[in-house]
């Protein structure tokens, strides 16, 4: 089939921004991936984007595709049900050329929320014991492979970059309901502030744009629930 | 250098002894390969039947076709408990038993008793085992504050006479290259997948590290020696966890089609009566290729190109298919648009592994040749090593132990090493030859393209130096090859800019890809006998006599290759024909 690919760029040398078209012949089972490597390859090998496992758990390639942010790898030409293909950054971020941005804010605010096991107590012999329900209950938020889609999907996020922002509190989300972890008092600071958990109007951008599918806004719904009853 | 699970095991190991630290990653951490690895760690814990680290030994032995250095897989496999244990106490969130423990699975090769039966010993995380070993390793590196330097792709050594003296890279972000002085360098690179056409492996698994030692004249050891993985996912080479099979799944051929959902035997039945669909992944890549070629592939042409197998997962139930082996579900209905609960999964060998890559003792230490010379202040750990833990053929979850294991080791001798090294001079300009690299790829005025070589490469490796070789295929591979080596001399890129030159990036990568893919074709060549994943149609029988030993290749000119020998190192076990 047939397809329109509209490519924003950015160049950072003459910091000017446009979208350019291609068309192209391509396979409706092909990944949006394919095609752009397809354009790199045989019309403009200027296009810059970022790519590395392309099967969904690396998370290099996320981006806003006809309005919604996806792994460039995980969707199919089919799936998008559409001749129009519109590829952008994700939002939010500072765009250092075309499709690729500054991810260093983003895992700088990952890394505000202590995501490492703070251990209840210290390491025995063989293996701290876990049962299978308690493993269960951050079971979906261990998932996450720290791609940006949910954060950059927010519009609290788009509003207010100092807002810590749904892909830090699904990591928060996995250390404060593990059984093991002892140290929520290191980060309920984090997650009560002005810039924390109640920013979150469960608007669901972030549910929608997890190629995980974690249930994010239960997750953080889990959060605001565990910090008012531990304040 | 490189931010998987053995760069990260190992700048941990530094950052616990307060060593400054850098991780220089050409990707963001996280997006590592190490997480792309599924089904589970090979430890003896013995936490859901009795299981000895010996077996381990025994069984990772007899899977190398006995060419692994029984040395280092002792001690591998008597590291891994501790390594694992520990792994669990960073936090991470290992898959449970009912009592609580880490859960563990059967996976291809690994037995009871000395190869009895099929034993639970892979511990696993569901279907992401490698994504949890990565995340809670950057999160433990998090913890000790380790600096990470982002999108800096390593592209030189620097090296003083002998000793290793750090490494120049380039920022991907400004075009900037930087030079990193350093009393001790770990090289944790990854392997070379993508010299072949349909791989498992990331776009960005180019054997960096490999081609950065070799064009310094560090030697590679067993290049010949690729795992072709049984089950990825038709055409597009994604894996399909071995795992699949642990649990219980079964690959089906054209005439066993109305056993889909019986969970009756399929052909490996008949070809490894004892451990059948979990038998080591060389034997049953072979028998994969044979059903294909005499014409039982479910197309039935008989084309290696296109014939198919079934892996069939119906019979496991919606319930153990969705709870242990959730993503690889989800991939199978993205891109396959299968659904495994009720339909078998189109698989066919993919490129995987390498079992080769720089020589390493038992430390990590870097070899300048196969008589144990060590490079001063160079170490590497993990696919991009060969110790040798996996020799022939590597059995599955050895590749996630083989990380944290010798990760682990490679950290604790530099910071030995560290404690009696000095800072070398750095003489003259270590950046210059990449300077003129960089420089001749953007503005020589080259007309070859990348986009022209590389499929070229990846095709011919795939053919020629695939599941099959033979001296016929192997000569048109490596001549292919060396002309391929020749073009890339003329290659020129559009993209002038110095931020993220992807385009750029892409074209060195293809030149440390010919690296790999000339090295590979020299060594298969070079190897007359079939041993684990190396397996020749004009030389079919394993040959103890002459070749049980590891290949040595030494870059000598261009063009031009030299071998050297060194012996297996047998302590425990004698070489036996390989049974399953």
């Amino acid at each position: 089939m047939q397809v329109t690919v509209e490519i924003f760029r950015y160049d950072p040398d003459t910091d000017k921004s446009r979208f350019d078209t291609f068309v192209k012949e391509v396979d409706p089972k092909d990944r949006v991936l394919d095609v752009m490597m397809a354009i790199k390859d045989e019309d403009d090998g200027t296009i810059a984007f970022r790519k590395s496992c392309a099967h969904g758990v690396c998370g290099s390639d996320a981006m806003e595709i006809n309005g919604l942010n996806r792994l460039a790898c995980q969707v199919l030409v089919q799936d998008l049900k559409s001749k129009r293909i519109r590829i952008q950054p994700i939002r939010g971020m500072k765009v250092l050329r075309d499709l690729v941005v500054d991810m260093e804010p983003f895992f700088a605010g990952l890394e505000s929320v202590k995501p490492f096991l703070i251990p209840k107590e210290p390491a025995p012999a063989a293996e701290r014991y876990q049962s299978i329900a308690d493993r269960a209950i951050f079971d979906d938020t261990t998932k996450c492979i720290m791609c940006g889609s949910c954060t950059t999907s927010c519009p609290s996020f788009w509003t207010n970059g100092a807002y810590v922002g749904p892909a830090a509190f699904v990591k928060a989300h996995r250390f404060i309901f593990d059984s093991r972890d002892g140290g929520n008092e290191f980060r309920l600071g984090i997650l009560d502030d002005k810039d924390g958990l109640w920013r979150c109007h469960s608007i669901f951008n972030c549910t929608d744009a997890c190629p995980r599918e974690i249930h994010i806004t239960k997750a953080i719904g889990d959060l605001k629930r565990y910090t008012v009853v531990h304040r | 250098m490189g931010a998987g699970g053995a760069g990260l095991r190992c700048a941990l190991e530094l950052s616990q002894h307060n060593y400054s630290v850098a991780v220089l990653s050409k990707l963001f951490p996280v997006r590592s390969h190490t997480g792309a690895a599924q089904g589970g760690v090979g430890a003896a814990l013995g936490n859901e039947e009795p299981d000895s680290p010996e077996w381990h030994f025994f069984d990772t032995v007899k899977g190398s076709d006995y060419l692994g250095d029984q040395d280092a897989i002792e001690i591998m496999c008597e590291d891994a408990v501790e390594a694992i244990l520990e792994l669990e106490h960073f936090g991470l969130p290992f898959s449970r038993t009912p009592d609580g423990k880490i859960a563990q699975r059967p996976f291809g090769g690994h037995t009871k008793n000395f190869g009895e039966a099929p034993v639970k010993r892979a511990c696993y995380a569901a279907d992401r085992t490698g994504h949890m070993i990565l995340h809670t390793l950057f999160e433990q590196c998090v913890k000790n504050e380790v600096r990470f330097f982002n999108e800096f792709y390593v592209l030189d050594l620097i090296m003083d006479g002998d000793i290793c003296q750090g490494v120049v890279a380039y920022d991907l972000a400004t075009g900037d290259i930087h030079v990193f002085q350093a009393k001790a360098t770990m090289l944790a690179t990854g392997g070379h997948g993508r010299a072949f056409s349909v791989t498992s492996n990331a776009h960005t698994y180019t054997g960096d590290g490999m081609a950065i030692c070799f064009r310094r004249g560090i030697p590679m050891e067993d290049m010949e020696f690729v795992q072709f993985h049984p089950t990825g996912m038709r055409k597009l080479g994604i894996l399909i966890s071995e795992a699949a099979r642990g649990e219980g799944g079964i690959l089906r051929n054209r005439e066993d089609i109305e056993n889909i959902g019986s969970g009756k035997d399929g052909f490996m039945g008949a070809i490894a009566p004892t451990v059948k669909d979990l038998a080591p992944r060389d034997v049953i890549a072979r028998a994969m290729y044979n059903e294909i070629v005499e014409g039982r592939g479910i197309e039935g042409s008989g084309d290696t190109g296109s014939d198919y197998l079934y892996l069939d997962l119906v019979h496991l139930g919606a319930e153990i298919v969705n709870e242990r082996l959730p993503d690889i579900s989800h991939f199978a209905r993205t891109y396959l648009a299968v659904e495994p609960i009720k339909e078998p999964i189109p698989v066919q060998p993919t490129t995987h592994y390498a079992m080769g890559g720089i020589p390493t003792d038992i430390e990590g230490r870097v070899l300048w040749d196969a008589k144990n010379k060590v490079v001063p202040g160079l170490y590497a750990a993990g696919e991009v090593a060969c110790v040798s833990v996996h020799g022939a053929n590597r059995l599955g979850t050895n590749s996630l132990l083989d990380i944290v294991v010798f990760g682990r080791r490679g950290g604790k001798d530099m910071v030995r090493y560290l404690g009696e090294a000095e800072f070398g001079r750095i003489k003259g300009e270590p950046d210059e030859f990449l300077r003129g690299e960089i420089d001749r790829l953007q503005n020589g005025g080259g007309t070859e393209k990348v986009v022209d070589l590389r499929p070229e490469m990846q095709n011919v490796m795939m053919v020629n130096s695939g599941v099959f070789r033979s001296k016929d295929s192997l000569t048109k591979a490596r001549d292919t090859i060396l002309e391929l080596r020749q073009r890339y001399q003329k290659v020129g890129v559009q993209d002038k800019s110095a931020y993220f030159n992807t385009e750029l990036v892409e074209a060195i990568e293809l030149g440390f890809l010919l690296d790999s893919a000339w090295m590979i074709a020299e060594s298969a060549l070079h190897r007359t006998e079939s041993r684990g994943a190396h397996s020749r149609e004009d030389y079919p029988e394993r040959d103890d006599e002459k070749w049980l030993k590891h290949t040595f290749i030494h870059y000598e000119a261009d063009g031009k290759v030299k071998f050297a020998y060194k012996p297996v190192t047998i302590t425990k076990f004698q070489p036996k024909p390989r049974v399953y």
